[in-house]
């Protein structure tokens, strides 16, 4: 049913993950993206990679899940692997033909960077896993709400993204129901090229259209109605409070960059 | 007499559109004077296109009479500032209810009106526990809205009124777009707020047995309020009623056409009346 789907990639629970403030969560998580691009040893690389998956341990999330969420990247990581074996040169041969040849350096470069891309995507969805899309749209008001400063809206960018995720299922029923319209007028939309195919998506798109304006229409006199003027004056039923375990979290990433910046001293850089 | 809480006096309401560069006015409402008392459950009833909604749009302040003037608690909302102030004596409820759940979340679309407001977190918490309960979705306060029958998201819709702790509910069509099984459960919620919790409650409706539940009846035809009083005198008028377009309740008008009775309201009263008839129980 269209109606069961969820927004996001939201794996409920109780873990540790789970209750860290997504404030927190979604720094630390930009935090270790970027020390992820400060490795250059297997060493530090290694830390990185042990983190992601304790981390992932940690979460209670399936390991399933997280496969499935390196999916989508497969063909970029065979892509990587490819180019960087071919393309970087150096260091012991181990095998040549023709025009082409394997070193020691591309293999090395190869195996880095795909360790590297994998533990980005495994950090990067441990966050949406753990973190419901309106938590992380919430968080995301309140760390940039400094930026009031500077005259940019904070508040009405975050409320228009949870406007937007709030209604994505609706308007996947609405697609549904003008479909199903459509086709029993007749509506071809399986046949013909992509030209046709394209041609037969209009009179889907224009009725969306016109329902989509009249449903902002009247959400903008509902939440005129419930008091609504923007960010001014507004409080916040749900508080966010930083516990002790965020100040771990905290702690705790600041020991692996340390530890990254170590190993990275101390031992041959591959790339 | 009681209290006011809404009072229009001779108001007169015409949309306008631009047509070939000269604006032309339709009138939805013509000269409308009506009073609603604190605590009253009143059914606006008319046909499409009869002003109901307008009516119901002008309680709060979302429209402005083109003439005359709406008070609310001695309020004019001529202002933004007063109009925002109407609008924390009155809270509005729309046809549907997809359209106006703002929230991911049930208790957190609840919250907002209440967040609006600026009231301290603690008691935003407990106000959305009480509204959730009151209209008895306090099991579902986790659950996204989209995943919810249509009855369900009107009474969350609901719940986020209350919990503004509004005077005063005005609701246009809640029933309209929900199947009978979300009406009965709109309609109980509705009466309860106006019985138990003392609410203000201005129904606007096109179904004739939802407005024989209320207090009073005010029919609206052709922009104006052509009868204004109890259901059992307004429905004692079947045929007036039809010449406005509207239907009787079936009980209403088993009694009228078999003679035996006007205005009556409900099937256990026609049951009564008939067995009377009869000269016996049934």
């Amino acid at each position: 049913m269209i109606r069961d789907i969820t927004i996001g990639q939201y794996y409920p629970g109780k873990s540790v993950l789970h209750s860290l403030d997504p404030r927190v969560k979604l720094i630390v998580t930009f935090w270790l993206i970027v020390v992820i691009f400060l490795c250059k040893s297997f060493f530090s690389l290694g830390l990185i990679a042990l983190t992601a998956v304790a981390a992932a341990a940690l979460s209670r999330v399936p390991a399933k899940m997280i496969l499935k969420s390196l999916k989508p990247i497969v063909i970029i990581l065979i892509f990587t692997a490819i180019l960087n074996i071919f393309y970087t040169q150096g260091g012991e041969t181990y095998f040549s033909w023709w025009k082409i040849e394997i070193t020691e350096k591309g293999v090395n470069t190869a195996i880095f960077t795909m360790i590297r891309i994998v533990s980005l995507v495994v950090i990067s969805s441990l966050l949406t896993y753990t973190t419901t899309p309106t938590m992380l749209t919430d968080a995301l008001e309140r760390i940039l709400s400094p930026l009031k400063v500077f005259k940019i809206k904070v508040h009405t960018l975050a409320m228009m993204m949870t406007l937007a995720l709030r209604f994505i299922p609706t308007l996947i029923e609405e697609i549904d129901r003008i479909m199903n319209a459509q086709k029993a007028r007749g509506a071809d939309l399986e046949t013909g090229g992509l030209v046709e195919r394209a041609k037969a998506l209009v009179p889907i798109f224009i009725p969306l259209m016109v329902s989509a304006f009249r449903r902002a229409y009247e959400l903008a006199f509902a939440m005129t109605c419930r008091c609504y003027t923007g960010g001014e004056g507004r409080t916040r039923m749900k508080q966010m409070k930083i516990a002790l375990r965020d100040i771990i979290a905290i702690i705790f990433c600041a020991a692996i960059t340390a530890g990254v910046i170590v190993l990275n001293h101390f031992f041959d850089a591959v790339i | 007499m009681s209290e006011k809480i809404i009072e229009f006096e001779n108001v007169t309401f015409a949309y306008e559109t631009e047509e070939e560069d000269a604006p032309v006015q339709f009138p939805a409402l013509t000269d409308v004077s009506l009073t609603i008392n604190k605590g009253e459950f009143v059914a606006v009833l008319g046909h499409n296109g009869s002003g109901k909604s307008t009516l119901a749009k002008l309680c709060n302040a979302i429209l402005e009479p083109t003439k005359g003037k709406v008070t609310v608690k001695g309020i004019v909302p001529d202002t933004e500032e007063k109009a925002d102030e109407v609008r924390r004596i009155v809270g509005m409820v729309f046809q549907n209810p997809d359209n106006q759940i703002v929230a991911t979340i049930v208790e957190d679309d609840v919250a907002f009106g209440p967040e609006n407001l600026g009231i301290e977190p603690a008691q935003i918490r407990k106000r959305v526990d009480d509204a959730l309960k009151s209209v008895n979705m306090y099991e579902f306060r986790h659950r996204e809205p989209h995943k919810l029958s249509g009855g369900q998201k009107q009474r969350v819709a609901i719940a986020g009124v209350i919990a503004m702790q509004t005077e005063c509910i005005v609701l246009d069509e809640p029933t309209a777009m929900l199947d009978p099984k979300g009406r009965e459960e709109v309609m109980q919620t509705v009466k309860r707020l106006n019985k138990e919790m003392g609410i203000t409650v201005v129904l606007v409706t096109h179904f004739m047995d939802e407005a024989v539940q209320a207090d009073r009846v005010v029919v609206v035809d052709g922009g104006r309020i052509v009868m204004n009083g109890k259901p059992r005198e307004i429905f004692s008028n079947v045929e007036k009623l039809r010449s406005f377009g509207l239907d009787v309740p079936q009980s209403t008008e088993l009694c009228h056409v078999l003679g035996i009775k006007e205005g009556v309201l409900d099937v256990d009263e026609c049951v009564d009346e008939i067995a009377r008839l009869a000269g016996g129980a049934l």
